[in-house]
């Protein structure tokens, strides 16, 4: 049995996941799906409390039974994963296909969660998965997800991490990008008490590229960490990172992001973007940016900014009749604009610009 | 009909206004010239709600309503409309959003119907075309990469969409070229009604050739030190601000 990691590690200094370890968590309870979750008129995929339920999801001509894990890493998290994992989505896109838009859901009520997720795409095929995460009440998720992109294919990954409010979940998210492919991912953090999403892109091939980019929405004394490491392997790479945190009450944000440069990787372009927004004198961002640059003609760049909401803005739009809650949440949504720039996908950009209203009328 | 009594404000401990008295009644333009740093724009601030000013004595009636006593978007409700000496950029915020979002939240205080957004790109595209401005201004950021002429032919198609009772122009004319002075004065004009009064806020005399003033008053050191009709502006223009501090 693998422990959870402690602040001691250098990459889990900002997140204590102490209140985790001293919960136990029962088999997770059978349940069904309620009702009102997202359906945007696309193919669906469902878990309910980790096990797929098959009568709420869609027969998807790409999906492939569920199979062991061998965990190779000694990511810990990833390595609990495999030690309990039972079920997650396989999707094998053969090379060239188009393959839509797939929603995959998944609803958790109690019990700890450990899904294995699959997903590959051969050569030239392309995918849009949008993911809703969503519960009631005490729960941990702790999902992994491994993607493979071969030579030219196009994965957009669009996340909406919208847990209970009682919820742990710890998501980690793996893709090896090859030669021309791209992964676009974009994701929105709303829920759970603590959460980490935790990316690692590795760009293997040639002119691949990757944009990863997050928008924390947190109240209360909710926890919010985000950590990427990007590796730029092959020359000619391209990654993009815009991670915008809105932080209230005494929630705290943290946003570490690594990138690597290989010796071989010439001509990377990297760029790296982390902006908090801090509406309450309590919040607290903290952020890592880190540069590993093992090459020499490379394009890298890291920002930081941490401020409040500019009260002469705020006035500008009061004094034209806006009220004071509405014009805060345009300054809002105005601040986030830049992390939703990969959802290009309709459905999608009108489900995050609801979800992004929600939060704030409840906020 | 704007009633200002014996208004004064201050920021931090240092006195801004020392006692500001000025009546505006329907249907007038009235133009306010002063030195720099007299207080006009203070004077503008504490009418439209900004914060950060302590208003320690006096009042500011329009409309027989107190409007020191609402919040800023109340005070747009009830007519009253800012043009910035310094108009704010918005990053993010797209020009017809936010000016569909004013004009609806206006409406909807007012309770008249609000306006969809075929509706109102409809209007916005016809005062636009009054103001001789680009269709495209719409699309962009609000205020941003503007010109500063830009920028106050903007916040004078703000005005001319949300139709106030009362105008306050600050500084509207400075940076504008001689074309877009005469098509912001038109703007000015085209509200003029026997409900519409205007306070003008203005260094230069050559506005008034456009915006011809019902009266003139000059603000120095917070206080209204001398009140005429449009020849006094000219007089200015010939004299200066010299000896009339002690007036
Ligand atoms: N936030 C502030 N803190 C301290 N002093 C201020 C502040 N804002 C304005 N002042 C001061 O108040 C005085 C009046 O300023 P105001 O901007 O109202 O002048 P003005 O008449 O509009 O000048 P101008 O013609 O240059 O626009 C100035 O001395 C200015 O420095
Ligand atoms: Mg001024």
């Amino acid at each position: 049995m693998t422990a959870l990691p402690t602040q001691r590690l250098e990459s889990w200094r900002y997140t204590d996941l102490r209140a985790l370890n001293a919960m136990s968590f029962a088999e997770a309870p059978a349940a069904s799906l309620p009702d009102g979750l997202p359906d945007i008129g696309v193919p669906r995929l469902v878990f309910v409390n980790g096990r797929f339920d098959e009568a709420a999801s869609s027969a998807l001509p790409f999906a492939r039974n569920f199979a062991a894990v061998d965990e190779v890493s000694d990511l810990p998290l990833a390595r609990i994963n495999a030690e309990h994992a039972h079920d997650g989505v396989t999707l094998e896109i053969p090379d060239g296909v188009d393959a839509g838009v797939v929603l995959l859901v998944s609803y958790a009520n109690g019990g700890a969660l450990h899904p294995r997720h699959r997903v590959s795409l051969g050569a030239g095929a392309a995918l849009t998965l949008l993911e809703v995460v969503k519960g009631d009440g005490v729960y941990w998720h702790n999902p992994v997800t491994d993607i493979v992109l071969a030579q030219g294919a196009s994965l957009a990954h669009y996340r909406l991490q919208d847990e209970s409010q009682e919820a742990f979940h710890l998501a980690t998210i793996r893709a090896t990008v090859a030669a021309d492919a791209a992964y676009e991912s974009f994701t929105a953090v709303m829920g759970a008490k603590l959460s980490r999403a935790e990316f690692h892109v590795e760009l293997t091939g040639a002119k691949a590229h990757t944009h990863l980019n997050a928008a924390q929405l947190l109240g209360g004394s909710q926890h919010g960490d985000f950590t990427s490491v990007v590796r730029h392997k092959a020359p000619d790479c391209s990654s993009r990172q815009t991670v915008k945190s809105v932080l209230c009450d005494s929630a705290r944000g943290v946003f570490q992001g690594r990138i690597e440069v290989e010796r071989v990787a010439q001509k990377t372009d990297g760029y790296q973007m982390s902006q908090a927004l801090l509406l309450s004198p309590t919040a607290e961002m903290d952020i890592k940016p880190e540069l590993q640059i093992y090459a020499d003609d490379v394009k890298c760049s890291h920002g930081a900014t941490i401020g409040a909401l500019d009260e002469e803005q705020v006035f500008y739009l009061r004094s034209r009749g806006i009220p004071e809650d509405t014009a805060r949440s345009m300054l809002i949504r105005a601040f986030l604009t830049e992390a939703l720039e990969p959802v290009t996908h309709e459905g999608a950009h009108a489900l995050f610009e609801a979800a992004i209203e929600t939060w704030w009328a409840r906020k | 009909m704007l009633e200002i009594k014996n208004l004064s404000a201050r920021i931090g401990d240092k006195e801004i206004l020392r006692g500001v008295t000025l009546s505006v009644p329907d249907g007038e333009i009235h133009a306010i010239m002063g030195p720099n740093g007299a207080g006009k724009s203070t004077l503008s601030y504490v009418l439209s709600g900004r914060d950060g000013y302590e208003v320690t004595g006096g009042e500011a009636i329009y409309n027989g309503q107190d409007i020191l006593a609402l919040t800023p978007e109340a005070r747009a409700a009830a007519g009253i409309f800012l043009a910035f000496q310094y108009p704010v950029e918005l990053p993010g915020v797209g020009n017809a959003n936010f000016m569909r979002t004013a004009l609806n939240a206006v409406k909807r205080a007012r309770g008249e119907a609000e306006l969809d957004a075929v509706a109102f790109l409809k209007l916005a595209r016809a005062a636009l075309k009054k103001l001789s401005m680009q269709d495209d201004m719409l699309k962009r950021n609000v205020n941003v990469g503007f010109s500063g002429g830009e920028k106050k032919r903007n916040e004078v198609l703000q005005m001319a969409l949300l139709q106030p009772g009362l105008a306050i122009l600050d500084e509207t004319d400075s940076g504008l070229d001689i074309d877009a002075l005469k098509i912001v004065a038109e703007g000015v004009n085209a509200l003029r009604s026997e409900t519409f009064s205007a306070l003008v806020i203005t260094h230069y005399q050559r506005l008034l050739d456009y915006i011809v003033p019902d009266k003139v008053h000059v603000l120095a050191a917070g206080k209204i030190v001398r009140s005429g009709g449009p020849e006094l502006a000219l007089e200015l223009e010939a004299r200066g601000y010299a000896g009339l501090e002690a007036a």
